[in-house]
C-alpha cells in the first residue's frame, strides 16, 4: 500500500486552517447516534475522550489503571511548552517550529509539527481555563522557564508536577462528561485486540481486569491513546503497566509501526542501585536550568565531589557547547554522559554517573529559591537516594524514558487502517528522531484537544459506515483469539517468572539497541530476541486463572508483544545505516563523536508493515520546504 | 537484611481473608517497600503460588494507585510518602511488617491488598471540575491570579486520589480527599461560578456513598502522602455552610 500523508496544500501557515474549513461537519443531533471508542485516559485519550463527550458523540474510554487519573500523564514533571512568547524573548509560533524540527533532527513532518506549535497556544488558554495552577509572577501573570534545545524560555509549569496537573485538567473535563453522560469510562479494562470489518476499525477486544471476562465493544472509529513502549528495555522511567500492547495488536492486525528503533534515552535520570531495581526515576530536564553537569578531570577519581577543587573538574557540556551549554537537547546529554563513563570518569560507587551540581545556584539564588523551583524533586532524590542533593550533587545517569516511534499515521492523525486513529506518544508523528523537552505534554494536548475532534468528525462525516453486530464472523474471530491467547499464557506451567524473560529482554534492548548501536550488536540482537521469545513460549510459569484479578497474566501478555516489538526496533536500527537524534549508529559518526545524518539516503520515515514471513518495509519520503536541512549544530 | 512479613491474603470481596506470613530474604535497603514484594512474588510464583495483588503504577509517588496499610499505617511509617516512595533503609533486619489492604466501606476489596476506590471518582464527578469546554477559553494572560492564590491552588491540587486519608480515619471519611478538590477551585478565579454548586453536589455524593462524617481527628493528615492540609476541610465546610444558606 502507497503512504499517503495526506497534507493539505497551501503554506504552512494556511495548511491547518484551510483543511478544517474543509472538512466534513456532522450535524450536532446526529453525533449522540456515532459511538468512538478512546483507548487510553492520558493526556491524549483524555483529552480526546473528553472534548468529543462535550460534542456530543457517544464516547467509550478505556484505560488498564483503576482511575482515568491515573495514566501514566501524571508523571510527567518539568513542564509544557507554548509559543506565547510572554518573556519576551523573541518567540513565536515559528521559532517553535524551527526548533522542534532541528530539535528532531529532520525526521519529521513539516505540516505535522508546524500545527503543533499553533496549537500550542491554544493549549494553555484551555488549561488555564480549567484551572491548571500553573506557576505565576508575582503580579499574577504565568511565568516560563527554559529547557533543552531552546535559546528561548517558553515552558510553563507546575512546580515539578506539570503532567500530574495538566492530567487532572483533563481529568476534571472528563469527569464532567462521564455525569453528562456522554462519556462511559471503562477503568481496569485492557484492549487486547482491534477489530477490523469491511478494512475499517470498528471496535476493540478487551478484558475485565477483575472479572477476566474477554468483552466485544463496537463502534463507528477507534482511536488509540495508549502511550509509549519504553519498558520494552525493562528498565525506563515509564510506569510499571506502559505497554505497547494496544498498538502492537493494531499492527499486527494491518497498522504500519513507523520508526520504531527512535528512542529516547533522558540524560538526568536516578542511576540503576541494583538487581532489585524495577524501574528508574527520571530528575526533570528543567534541573539543568540550574544544575551544572560535570565529571572529574582524571580518570577513577575517588574523592568525594565536594573535595574535588573546581580546577579538577570538567563540566564537559559547558565545555563542549559553550552556546546552549547544559540545556543542548537530551540525546547529546545522553550520549556525552556516556562516553564520560565509557572513558573511566563515572562517578559514585558504581562509576556508571556524572554529576549534577546545584551548588553555584544554591550560592547565587538561596536555597529557597531552588527549594520553590524543585523541591519536589530534591526531596524525591533524597528518598530513594538517601543523600541530600542540597548538600552533595546529584549522581544521574541516562535512562529510557520515551518513544519517538509509533503507529504510523497521516495528518489527520489516522492509520493506514481506516477508522483507526492514534494520538500521543502511540503514534509517531512530531519528534522525529528526538523529542525536545516539554513538548510531549504539547503534542499529547494538541492531538487530543485539538486535532482528533475535528478529524475524527471529519472522518464520520464522510464516510459510509456499514452497521456491524457482535456476532459478525470478524468480530468472533478477533474474540476467540484474544482467548486463545489468554488460555495459551495461562497455561504455560514453565520455571522462569514473565520478569525473568521481562529482564532478559530488556538487557538485551539496552546493550544492542540503546545509546549507541552498531551494526554486530543489532545482529545479535535480531538473533537472540527470537530465540527468547520461543524460549518464553517454553518455559514462562503462569499461576492462578484467567478468571479473575491476575496481574502476571496481565504482564505476560505485554511481554509476549514486547518480545516481537524488540526484534522490529533492532531491524529499523539497522536498516537506518546513519545516525539522527537518539539513533546512534557508531558507524555513522564525526570525528567530535557528533551524529552523522544520511539526507540522501535516509531522510524518510520508516514504516513497517507486519507480515507472518517478516516485516515489509514502505517509505514516506520527507521535504523540508520551510526549515532547511541543515547539521544540528548546538556548539 | 531478612524480613518476616505478614501480609493479608483475600480472594475477592465475598471472602473473608486472612493474614500469611511470608519471609523475604536478601533485602537491601536501596529497595523500595514494592521492589521487596516483587521478589516474594517472583518466589510464590515459582512454588506454583498466586502473586500477591496489589495496585501500582508510576512507583514515584504522584499516581496515586500504591495502597497499603503498613504496620496500622496508611502508607507506611514515614510522613508524606507514599507506600512507593517508603524504602527498605526505614526498617531493620528481623522485623516483622504487617501488610493490610485500605480498610473502608467505600473501599471494597478486589484481591489481597487491591482495593475498589470508585467512590473517590464518582465525588470528583459530581462536581470536581470547571465547566469549559475546549475551544471556549479566552487568552490565557486575561485571568490575572495572585500569586499566592495560585500557590495555594496548587498545593490543594497537589492531591494524588490515593485514599489514604479515607483508610487512616476512623469514620472512613473522604472529607481532606474532597476538600483539596474544592479548595483547589475556590482559590481560583475561574473556580467561583460554580463554587456554591460544586461544594453542595460533591458534599452531597460523599453522604450518599457512605463515607463516614469528620470528627477532627487528624489522622487523614498525618496519612497524607502529599501534605494536604485540614485547613481544607475548614474552607470546605465554611462554603458548605454559605452554599446551604443560600441555597435552602
Ligand atoms: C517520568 C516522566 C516525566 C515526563 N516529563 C515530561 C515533561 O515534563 N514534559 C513533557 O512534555 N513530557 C514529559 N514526559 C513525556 C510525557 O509524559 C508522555 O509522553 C505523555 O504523557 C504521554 O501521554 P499519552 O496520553 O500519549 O499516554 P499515557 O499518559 O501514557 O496514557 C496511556 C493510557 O493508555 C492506557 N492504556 C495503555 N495500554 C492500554 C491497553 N492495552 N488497554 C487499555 N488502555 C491502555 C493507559 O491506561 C493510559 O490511560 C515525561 C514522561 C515520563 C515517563
Ligand atoms: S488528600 Fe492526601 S491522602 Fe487523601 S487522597 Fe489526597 S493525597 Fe491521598
Ligand atoms: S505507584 Fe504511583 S503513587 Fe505509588
Amino acid at each position: 500500500m502507497a503512504l499517503n500523508s495526506n497534507i493539505p496544500d497551501g503554506p504552512i501557515e494556511k495548511k491547518w486552517e484551510n483543511h478544517k474549513f474543509k472538512m466534513k461537519l456532522v450535524n450536532p443531533a446526529n453525533r449522540r447516534k456515532h459511538t468512538v471508542i478512546v483507548v487510553g485516559t492520558g493526556l491524549a485519550g483524555g483529552a480526546a475522550a473528553a472534548s468529543m463527550g462535550e460534542m456530543g458523540y457517544k464516547v467509550k474510554n478505556f484505560c488498564i489503571q483503576d482511575s482515568a487519573r491515573r495514566a501514566h500523564s501524571i508523571a510527567a514533571q518539568g513542564g509544557i511548552n507554548a509559543a506565547k512568547n510572554y518573556p519576551n524573548d523573541g518567540d513565536s509560533v515559528y521559532r517553535l517550529f524551527y526548533d522542534t524540527v532541528k530539535g528532531g533532527d529532520f525526521r519529521s513532518r513539516e505540516a505535522n509539527v508546524y500545527r503543533l506549535a499553533e496549537n500550542s497556544n491554544l493549549i494553555i488558554d484551555h488549561c488555564v481555563a480549567q484551572g491548571v495552577p500553573f506557576a505565576r509572577e508575582y503580579g499574577g501573570l504565568l511565568t516560563n522557564r527554559s529547557f533543552g534545545g531552546a535559546q528561548v524560555s517558553r515552558t510553563f509549569y507546575a512546580r515539578g508536577q506539570t503532567g500530574q496537573q495538566l492530567l487532572l485538567g483533563a481529568y476534571s473535563a472528563l469527569m464532567r462528561q462521564v455525569n453528562a453522560g456522554t462519556v462511559e469510562m471503562f477503568s481496569r479494562h485492557e484492549m487486547l485486540d482491534l477489530i477490523i470489518v469491511n478494512g475499517r476499525a470498528r471496535g476493540i477486544i478487551t478484558r475485565d481486569l477483575i472479572s477476566g471476562e474477554v468483552q466485544k465493544h463496537l463502534a463507528d472509529v477507534v482511536v488509540l491513546c495508549t502511550g509509549g513502549y519504553g519498558n520494552v528495555y525493562y528498565l525506563s522511567t515509564n510506569a510499571m503497566n506502559s505497554n505497547v500492547t494496544a498498538a502492537w495488536r493494531c499492527h499486527r492486525k494491518g497498522a504500519y509501526f513507523a520508526n520504531p528503533c527512535f528512542t529516547q534515552i533522558h540524560p538526568t535520570c536516578i542511576p540503576v542501585s541494583g538487581d532489585h531495581q524495577s524501574k528508574l526515576t527520571l530528575m526533570s530536564e528543567s534541573l539543568r536550568n540550574d544544575g551544572r553537569v560535570w565529571v572529574p578531570k582524571e580518570k577513577g577519581d575517588k574523592r568525594a565531589p565536594r573535595d574535588i577543587p573546581e580546577s579538577e573538574r570538567d563540566y564537559y557540556l559547558e565545555r563542549i557547547y559553550p552556546s546552549f551549554g547544559n540545556l543542548v537537547p537530551r540525546d547529546v546529554a545522553s550520549r556525552q554522559a556516556k562516553f564520560r563513563v565509557d572513558e573511566g570518569r563515572g562517578v559514585g560507587k558504581t562509576g556508571i554517573a556524572v554529576y549534577l551540581d546545584f551548588a553555584d545556584a544554591i550560592k547565587r539564588q538561596g536555597e529557597d529559591k531552588i527549594s520553590e523551583k524543585y523541591g519536589n524533586l530534591f526531596q524525591m532524590y533524597e528518598k530513594i537516594t538517601g543523600e541530600n542533593p542540597y548538600k552533595t550533587p546529584m549522581r544521574i545517569y541516562p535512562a529510557v524514558h520515551y518513544t519517538m516511534g509509533g503507529l504510523w499515521v497521516d495528518y489527520n492523525l489516522m492509520s493506514n487502517v481506516e477508522g483507526l486513529f492514534v494520538g500521543g506518544e502511540a503514534n509517531f508523528s512530531d519528534h522525529g528522531a528526538n523529542r525536545l523537552g516539554a513538548s510531549a505534554l504539547m503534542q499529547g494536548l494538541s492531538d487530543g484537544y485539538f486535532i482528533l475532534p475535528y478529524t475524527v468528525g471529519n472522518y464520520i462525516g464522510s464516510t459510509d459506515l456499514d452497521k456491524v453486530s457482535e456476532d459478525m464472523p470478524e468480530v468472533n474471530e478477533a474474540y476467540q483469539q484474544s482467548k486463545e491467547r489468554l488460555d495459551r499464557l495461562i497455561g504455560m506451567k514453565g520455571t522462569k517468572t514473565v520478569d525473568e524473560f521481562h529482564k532478559e529482554l530488556g538487557h538485551i534492548m539496552w546493550e544492542n539497541v540503546g545509546m549507541s548501536r552498531n551494526k554486530a550488536g543489532l545482529e545479535n540482537a535480531i538473533s537472540r530476541i527470537p530465540e527468547l521469545r520461543k524460549k518464553f513460549y517454553q518455559d514462562v510459569k503462569l499461576t492462578g486463572s484467567a478468571n479473575y484479578v491476575n496481574s502476571e497474566l496481565e504482564k505476560a501478555g505485554r511481554v509476549a508483544d514486547f518480545l516481537e516489538l524488540g526484534e522490529l526496533m533492532a531491524r529499523d536500527a539497522l536498516n537506518r545505516e546513519e545516525s539522527c537524534g537518539g539513533h546512534f549508529r557508531e558507524e555513522h559518526q564525526t570525528p567530535e563523536n557528533e551524529a552523522k545524518r544520511d539526507d540522501d539516503n535516509f531522510c524518510y520515515v520508516a514504516a513497517w508493515e507486519y507480515g507472518e514471513k517478516g516485516h515489509v518495509l514502505h517509505k514516506e519520503d520527507l521535504s523540508f520546504e520551510n526549515v532547511k536541512l541543515a547539521t544540528r549544530s548546538y556548539k | 537484611m531478612k524480613m518476616n512479613l505478614k501480609i493479608w491474603r483475600q480472594k475477592n470481596a465475598n471472602d473473608k481473608g486472612h493474614f500469611f506470613n511470608y519471609q523475604a530474604e536478601n533485602v537491601s535497603e536501596d529497595m523500595s517497600f514494592l521492589e521487596m514484594l516483587d521478589v516474594v512474588n517472583q518466589d510464590l510464583v515459582k512454588q506454583g503460588e498466586e502473586a500477591i495483588e496489589f495496585d501500582h503504577d508510576c512507583r514515584e509517588g504522584i499516581c496515586g494507585a500504591c495502597s497499603m496499610v503498613i504496620n496500622g499505617n496508611a502508607h507506611g511509617p514515614e510522613r508524606s510518602t507514599t507506600t512507593c516512595q517508603l524504602h527498605m533503609r526505614s526498617f531493620k533486619d528481623g522485623d516483622t511488617i504487617t501488610i493490610e489492604p485500605f480498610r473502608a466501606k467505600a473501599f471494597p476489596v478486589i484481591k489481597d491488598l487491591k482495593v475498589d476506590r470508585t467512590g473517590l471518582e464518582k465525588v470528583i464527578e459530581a462536581g470536581g471540575y470547571i465547566s469549559v469546554n475546549t475551544g471556549n477559553a479566552p487568552d490565557a494572560h486575561s485571568i490575572i491570579i495572585p500569586k499566592e492564590d495560585a500557590d495555594l491552588a496548587f498545593v490543594a491540587a497537589a492531591c494524588i486520589g490515593c485514599g489514604a486519608c479515607v483508610a487512616a480515619c476512623q469514620n472512613s471519611s473522604a472529607m481532606l480527599f474532597t476538600s483539596a478538590k474544592i479548595s483547589h477551585m475556590a482559590h481560583l478565579p475561574q473556580g467561583q461560578a460554580e463554587r456554591q454548586r460544586r461544594v453542595l453536589s460533591m458534599v452531597q455524593k460523599m453522604d450518599e456513598l457512605g463515607f463516614g462524617n469528620c470528627t477532627n481527628t487528624g489522622a487523614c493528615e498525618m496519612a497524607c502522602p502529599k501534605d494536604i492540609s485540614l485547613e481544607n476541610i475548614a474552607l470546605m465546610n465554611r462554603d458548605f455552610m454559605k452554599a446551604s444558606l443560600k441555597h435552602r
